[in-house]
């Protein structure tokens, strides 16, 4: 049980009186790569969110890293710290310059020397291939940019976790590979992830696991080879003979 | 050759130079009517029936463009104006009764404030033109910027203000790096300095009671430290109102309504004459410090509302951001969403900020005597009777020029922080 990274029992999380997470059972091990996919409303952007504590779940347990997630500030924190995260919409903050927003939280919240910070920042913008950009503000880039700039921003915390919220869902077409490429580098690199998608190609290429929810629950969890090959479920078949 | 053209049809741009010496003929004749009319009394149309008589100028004018509304003249300037301000007969009519308010009144209002207006003197009887008398101004003007300060002390608010504005000049000039603790030394130390170089009392200083304190440097001590004052504590406020715990929300919102509503005067009367009865005896706390306050507060209700706003725009995605990187409270709200929300309420604290330089005059009725309340008593000065009209225009002149610069510097500042696009 140890070697687990990410520890979900029973895991039960209501908006009012809309139940969108039932009874979810995950574990992760360190270095998996998982891909999340389903239906919209199925709960798979919630169930990451709850990994990292942006939702709250109201029954079960979440353990990462060690650490259980409850109302205790310090310990969500030191979690956070150690989760990064993607989202759909980037979320870079747009006062500040793409290398001041990779170094805004190293310098602030693991109190690297600003300097240093600076250094592992345009390490990281490097990897993602916007180097170039770096003086630039976000409202100046492009969405595909803008989008490796925010994966920069999670890997400047150096985490041991990345969690990815649609990434690509909000890009135009031809901005969906730079974004892409730049995860499987990561992925290569031997992240734990978790990302939510629907970019198939990408679970078939990366993914050690695929995960299919569907009305809060998780309906079928397989390797990815015999998912995609012979689901088992009816909704998954469902659901892939659309996307597919 | 002119018979060849119908006057009623729209002028074209193939007899250009008919048409525009026939249209600046007819608008000069409208202007020159209505300047003679107004300035010289003297009425060149008389021979007209009385009511078209009163409505020539406008008629002139009127036809006038109608003939200079040439589409496509080729002559830029022309073409700009006709655009902007002659584009159809309604327009034309609003440019035109413009023009002749403005003929009517500017150049009476010259000559009360400078032409007939009397400049050299000491005594109300040297005014002797009709203008305004600018000698009750001179004659004031130490009172009106000092208040009843005793004159051989005024080096101490002099030199306060000169440092004062040495200060600020210079945060503007230094390296960035000594910004930071020139900032905290303004803002923190400064006031104190300032305040004890101004009242006295240590140091081998006379001290000087605040009563004695008044005219315009009142005016900018009160601003200055309700200003300093009032943006944390409403900043603060905003923060509470927003915040989860039930203890915090409630009574932000209870302080925010209660200041906002209540009307100034009557907390400035609170201040000075209900507070001190809670007071326990021996406590005295100065007048001055007390309208301070009661104004800082006052004005950090509707901080705190302008500085929610700016909150309420910023979208649910920047705060998971922040917090998905392992920022806590005060690290989110103070690296993430103020700088944020501030760029976005530059407008609306400023225009706080001028609404409250523009309230100080109200501290009149507990019996401090800024700029205004100054004219206030030099107007009933028995020397001095009746020029209450040059007291309030210069007063109006200048929290004009204050508050013109402070919205400047606003703008200055909105187009320094637009970082998007």
């Amino acid at each position: 049980m140890s070697e687990k990274i990410i520890q979900m029992e029973k895991v039960n999380k209501w908006f009012g009186d809309f139940q969108v997470l039932k009874d979810i059972d995950l574990e992760v091990a360190p270095k998996q790569k998982i891909v999340v996919c389903g239906p919209s409303g199925s709960g798979k952007s919630t169930l990451i969110r709850c990994i990292n504590r942006l939702e709250e779940h109201q029954k079960g347990k979440i353990v990462v890293d060690g650490i259980e997630l409850t109302e205790n500030t310090k310990d969500i924190e030191q979690i956070r710290a150690e989760v990064g995260m993607v989202f759909q919409q980037f979320n870079l903050f747009p006062h500040l310059s793409i290398l001041d927003n990779c170094t805004l939280a190293p310098i602030w919240v693991k109190k690297i020397p600003k300097l240093k910070a600076e250094e592992l920042a345009m390490k990281q913008l490097e990897q993602v291939k916007i180097s170039d950009q770096a003086k630039k503000f976000p409202g100046q880039l492009s969405g595909g940019q803008q989008q490796r700039a925010a994966l920069a921003r999670a890997l400047c915390m150096e985490p041991k976790i990345m969690l990815f919220d649609e990434p690509t869902s909000a890009l135009d077409p031809e901005m969906i590979k730079e974004v892409l490429d730049a995860m499987v580098n990561l992925a290569k690199g031997g992240m734990t992830m978790i990302v939510v998608t629907h970019e198939m190609g990408f679970a078939k290429e990366v993914a050690d696991e695929v995960i299919f929810m569907d009305e809060g629950m998780i309906v079928e969890r397989a390797e990815t080879k015999e998912f995609f090959a012979n689901p088992k479920n009816d909704r998954t078949k469902l659901f892939l003979s659309q996307i597919l | 050759m002119i018979k060849n053209i119908n006057f009623l049809r729209k002028p074209s741009r193939e007899k250009f130079n008919l048409f525009f010496s026939i249209g600046i003929f007819l608008f000069s004749l409208g202007l020159i009517d209505v300047t003679l009319n107004s300035l010289f009394d003297v009425n060149i149309t008389s021979f007209f029936p009385r009511v078209l008589n009163y409505f020539t100028p406008l008629i002139f004018g009127f036809l006038g463009l109608h003939y200079l509304r040439i589409e496509f003249s080729g002559n830029k300037m022309l073409d700009k104006l006709n655009t902007n301000i002659n584009s159809n007969w309604f327009n034309s009519i609003l440019t035109l009764l413009i023009i002749f308010v403005l003929i009517q009144n500017i150049p009476p209002l010259l000559n009360w404030l400078i032409i007939d207006a009397n400049f050299v003197g000491t005594t109300k009887e040297d005014c002797t033109d009709s203008g305004a008398c600018w000698i009750f101004i001179k004659i004031w003007f130490p009172r009106l910027m000092y208040g009843l300060y005793p004159n051989t002390e005024l080096w101490r608010i002099n030199t306060s203000f000169i440092m004062l504005i040495t200060l600020v000049v210079a945060l503007f000039y230094i390296p960035i790096k000594l910004k930071k603790y020139l900032i905290i030394f303004l803002i923190f130390v400064f006031p104190f300095i300032m305040f004890n170089l101004i009242s006295g009392g240590n140091f081998g200083l006379e001290w000087i009671e605040t009563t004695a304190w008044g005219g315009l440097s009142l005016t900018f001590i009160i601003s200055i430290f309700a200003l300093i004052l009032c943006f944390p504590i409403g900043m603060f406020l905003a923060l509470g109102r927003r915040s989860s715990a039930p203890v915090t929300r409630y009574s932000s919102i209870g302080f925010i309504e209660f200041w906002r509503g209540v009307p100034l005067i009557t907390v400035l009367f609170m201040a000075s004459v209900m507070f001190p009865m809670f007071l326990p005896d021996g406590v005295y706390m100065d007048k001055l410090f007390r309208v301070i306050i009661a104004i800082t507060l006052f004005e950090a209700a509707y901080m705190a509302e302008v500085i929610r706003g700016g909150l309420q725009a910023l979208p649910r995605g920047q705060y998971d951001a922040a917090k998905s990187l392992g920022m806590g409270y005060w690290r989110l709200h103070m690296l993430v969403i103020l700088p944020q929300a501030l760029k976005l309420v530059i407008p609306g604290i400023a225009n706080t900020f001028l609404a409250l330089v523009k309230d100080t005059p109200l501290i009149l009725v507990v019996g401090l005597l800024e700029l205004v309340g100054m004219i206030d008593m030099a107007k009933t000065n028995p020397d001095w009777l009746g020029f209450a009209t040059e007291g309030y225009v210069f007063a109006g002149i200048l929290f004009w020029i204050i508050c013109y610069s402070m919205s400047r510097y606003s703008q200055r500042l909105e187009k320094k922080y637009k970082t998007d696009r």
